[in-house]
């Protein structure tokens, strides 16, 4: 049977589209169409190339100012996701008889079934048992459906999204500390800067584009602080590396703020004028003295202290952070460590001067802004506060009583299948079997479930445990606009039709709400007219795109929000002194009623799971530059796959030798919840007592068969950066 | 249409990220769709992630050319060393075995040497190559000379090599840092030493050894 199942589904690598045997083989495209990379937060602009409505290739787009024509190698491969020989071209339903698992089902057929299962199962066990589950790298159109679908059709409270495992530790950190989620600079800031500090971030593989605005920076002399248990590309050359032990990045931010006060290398005129409660903080970090910091966070003295002198007394400074310090059971407070250094330096809101957290997904910023979290109405605003439900009722035109309240977080929604609370599923654009920890929990949930219904271009691992699947679009059969990682909506052109049965996400939403028989509200022609109640819904709110129409994104190559009029150009930069929001109302920069950010006195906690005799490692996971987070795409792409086809593990020397391991042998790594073997990669570029898996990988080669679902409270992200493993040179050797 | 003489090449090994996204791009060339002419060197993963991308040189007397028994490869008045003619190469190797940077390809398959040619393609109608627009970290840089050497301070472009007794002046600069700066090759080197035997070999040492299979 499995092998049947490939055989229909992949995964298969595709190459070129034509024989391999000639060495001239360009096609002359018909139309190049200006458009965006499918995959990362960066959102390069590039054009396609189509003949006759096939994607043949790509030419870069040079005019669009964040990447310049720059792309890394996904964005350079990304057509061959086109035509496809793994496409879902029909709609499938679950068929153990067929030797595929799958027989092909009439679409109209398929979503009526769909309609029913939804039905009986809500009938029977009340709305709330009929979950969603959705993602950041739909476009900000379709995530705005997916929220009004979840709450008005499915009246469901349990719809969350796949940027939990992403962006969510920022993004409540910059809510707490500045009263916005967003990158408070556009990207031209970091090359104004004199001192850039790097946390937790390995911009070189996971955002490419962003390490030529630091090179520039560094060319007119700015310093590079690096952070990070691994000497990443950036690292290599950053003047000051800090190996940071997985798990304790607000300890080296409290201890390196301790110096700053002790040698008043602080804005204290910034402090009192623009911020609360610096007191606490100011007490709460003196017990962090260099000797205990160090101590705690593995790394030197003399690199602590150069870090402080080197931000401390900086002129102008940009603070990045990336997953390495969100991933945690305590992400948020890592992410407050960051930004109080930005706000104890007075250092925001100026040119050059700045914060920024990297979004992973293709809209991991607009994904979380517009209602697909399970706790957010559109605009960013809170579906527990009643003047937000009021807003958003009176746009959708439903009783304030009707939008459900509050649902619980992606991963919860799985503890509470294992509850049997949850019957049913419908997922999108997320494929938790290969990106949610201890994935073998995953599995069973998906294999209890009553019913459930997945959308997807591709048949992910996930996609293989539906009762029926529908073929989705991808990025390049519809329109609509993300927001990049600076805050820039762009927009995303539409290059090609689906082919077969397969159609627009929008469509199948909207088709499955007619069959449920609640399609108030939903009943939209197309993205542009979901686009244009989106701006009127997040109107007012903090996330506030009311200004922005497609034409203006087209006209100013992208525009910043917050923008709330038409004739409003937009917001670049963040916080800059003297600027209206709608909160503060003039009081000050920040989002808060007077106008002044938040020091937060955040708590130090180890991760979960700490080593000890039986796990005495760090596990840490990560990505590679030419796979994508689960892999359900580039995973398909023959000359993508190629650069880095297994997942393998990073293992120091020093660690390798003391379990007689070898670069190349085959290691067996163990954790508390699962075990897997991978290639040893045995470099000096790794702290001795971690280990480096990436995670893109499906099954048996699964990083997250071992991480750990311990969560942050506030954030609810998971921690992949830290859990506790033992390893060993597997009994198997290595079969080439 | 030809090169124009302000624009210059530049390599800078000390940006690379190693991405491959100019190999990956060069493939998409319409003149050799799906061959890569870049070759991306890994210098010493076990001691740092350090990498190379090595384009052709355009040699001012191109030594392939010059053993080149079939008169194959032309070297145009803007410096260019264009790829091997298909109708005269004789596939014999001479030139993937002289060249100085190792840089020409043999093709069995099309029985043809194939090399970088700046995408003359492009560059003769004043695009940038594919491999130097695309890449991320600027790595590979097209633009005019001037403007370039001025924004990289702290690099010093070289286009004089010796092999040898061969002296090599190249139209492709090499971007050479300034002053040698701090390079972490061991991450250890900035670790709290106390920290890693408290927490790690505390527990290694009684770490039961059974496991290792031996």
């Amino acid at each position: 049977m499995e092998n049947a199942y490939f055989k229909k589904f992949g995964p298969h690598t595709s190459y070129q589209l034509d024989d391999q045997e000639r060495s001239d083989r360009g096609l002359e495209p018909d139309k190049l169409v200006k458009t965006h990379c499918c995959f990362c937060g960066q959102q390069c602009g590039m054009q396609l190339k189509v003949r006759e409505n096939k994607i043949i290739g790509i030419e870069p787009w040079e005019e669009f100012p964040f990447n310049r024509g720059m792309l890394c190698p996904k964005g350079v491969k990304r057509y061959l996701q086109n035509s496809h020989p793994d496409r879902l071209l029909h709609a499938y339903a679950k068929d153990p008889s067929s030797p595929e698992g799958f027989r092909t089902m009439d679409y109209d057929e398929a979503v009526k079934k769909v309609a029913q299962e939804i039905n009986k199962i809500q009938a029977q066990h009340g709305y709330d048992s009929f979950a969603v589950l959705t993602g950041a790298s739909l476009t900000t159109e379709k995530t705005y459906l997916m929220g009004k679908f979840a709450r008005l059709c499915l009246k469901t409270a349990n719809i969350d999204y796949n940027g939990r495992l992403c962006m969510v530790s920022a993004g409540a950190a910059c809510k707490k500390a500045f009263g916005i989620d967003r990158s408070a600079n556009a990207w031209d800031d970091i090359t104004k800067s004199d001192v850039i500090w790097i946390a937790g971030s390995n911009v070189a593989e996971c955002s490419p584009i962003t390490t030529e605005y630091i090179w520039a920076a560094r060319e007119k002399g700015a310093k590079i602080i690096v952070v990070d248990p691994r000497i990443t590309p950036i690292a290599r050359t950053c003047d000051l590396y800090l190996p940071v032990k997985p798990g304790r990045d607000i300890v080296l931010f409290h201890g390196v703020l301790n110096i700053m006060i002790q040698n008043n290398w602080i804005d204290q005129k910034f402090i009192n004028e623009h911020t609360v409660g610096f007191e606490d903080l100011k007490e709460h970090v003196s017990q962090w003295t260099l000797e205990k910091t160090a101590k705690e966070t593995g790394i030197d003295e003399k690199s602590i202290m150069k870090a402080a002198e080197l931000w401390g007394q900086a002129s102008k400074s940009f603070m990045l952070h990336a997953r390495g310090i969100e991933h945690h059971s305590h992400g948020v407070e890592n992410c407050l460590g960051a930004i109080n250094l930005v706000l104890a330096s007075g250092r925001i809101g100026k040119e050059g001067c700045g914060y920024a957290m990297i979004t992973g997904q293709a809209n991991g910023q607009g994904g979380r802004e517009h209602g697909q979290k399970c706790d957010q109405l559109p605009g960013n605003r809170d579906i527990e506060n009643p003047e937000h439900r009021a807003y958003i009722a009176k746009v959708w035109g439903v009783d304030e009583k009707d939008i459900p309240r509050k649902g619980v977080d992606a991963y919860e929604i799985f503890r509470k299948v294992d509850r049997g609370e949850i019957k049913g599923l419908l997922s999108i654009c997320f494929n938790p079997l290969v990106s949610l920890p201890d994935n073998n929990f995953i599995r069973k949930m998906l294999e209890k479930l009553d019913f459930y219904v997945a959308i997807d271009f591709f048949m992910s691992e996930t996609a293989q445990y539906a009762d029926i699947v529908l073929p989705g679009s991808l990025q390049e059969e519809d329109e609509g606009t993300v927001t990049q990682v600076e805050g820039r909506v762009i927009k995303i052109n539409k290059v090609v039709d689906s082919p077969g049965d397969a159609r627009a996400d929008w469509k199948i939403i909207q088709d499955i709400a007619r069959e449920v028989g609640r399609n108030h509200g939903l009943k939209f022609e197309g993205p542009k007219e979901i686009f244009e109640e989106l701006r009127v819904a997040s109107k007012g709110g903090i996330s506030d795109y009311y200004g922005i129409t497609w034409e203006k994104i087209e006209k100013q190559m992208g525009v910043f929000w917050p923008c709330p009029t038409e004739d409003h150009p937009g917001t670049p930069r963040l916080f800059e002194p003297g600027s209206w929001n709608p909160i503060a109302k003039g009081a000050g920069p920040f989002y808060f009623a007077d106008g002044k950010a938040r020091f937060h006195a955040a708590k130090y906690s180890p991760p979960k799971e700490e080593t000890d005799k039986e796990y005495p490692i760090i596990l840490t996971t990560g990505r590679v530059v030419s796979q994508f987070l689960s892999g359900n795409q580039t995973r398909r792409i023959g000359p993508l796959n190629d650069q880095c086809p297994e997942p393998f593990v990073e293992i120091h020397p020093k660690l390798a030798q003391h379990f007689g391991i070898q670069d190349g042998d085959m290691v067996t790594v163990e954790s508390r919840r699962g075990k897997a073997d991978f290639k040893a990669m045995v470099v000096k570029t790794i702290r001795p007592d971690t280990v480096f898996i990436p995670y893109h990988w499906e099954g048996k080669k699964s990083a997250n068969q071992l991480t750990n679902s311990a969560q942050d409270p506030i954030s609810k992200i998971p921690e992949y950066k830290a859990c506790a493993v033992k390893i060993y040179k597997s009994a198997r050797e290595v079969v080439q | 249409m030809s090169v124009s003489p302000e624009m210059a090449f530049f390599v800078d090994a000390n940006r690379c990220i190693g991405c491959q996204s100019c190999v990956q791009a060069c493939a998409e060339c319409d003149t050799h769709k799906g061959h890569s002419m870049i070759h991306l060197e890994t210098i010493q993963r076990e001691d740092s992630p350090q990498t190379v991308p090595v384009v052709c040189m355009h040699c001012d007397s191109p030594t392939c050319a010059e053993v080149c028994p079939a008169d194959a490869i032309k070297r145009t008045s803007d410096g260019v060393v264009q790829s091997a003619k298909k109708p005269r190469c004789i596939a014999c190797n001479n030139c993937v075995l002289s060249c100085p940077f190792g840089v020409p390809k043999m093709e069995t398959k099309f029985e043809l040497m194939m090399k970088c040619d700046m995408c003359y393609d492009r560059t003769s109608e004043g695009k940038k190559p594919m491999c130097a627009t695309v890449c991320p970290s600027q790595a590979l840089t097209f633009g005019p000379k001037d403007e370039i050497i001025k924004q990289r301070q702290s690099s010093t472009p070289v286009n004089e090599f010796k092999f040898g007794n061969q002296h090599i002046k190249t139209k492709v600069f090499m971007m050479v840092p300034k002053n040698t700066k701090e390079q972490y090759i061991d991450v250890t080197a900035s670790m709290n030493d106390s920290s890693i035997s408290q927490n790690m070999e505390d527990h290694l040492a009684d770490v039961s050894l059974d496991f290792l299979g031996e």
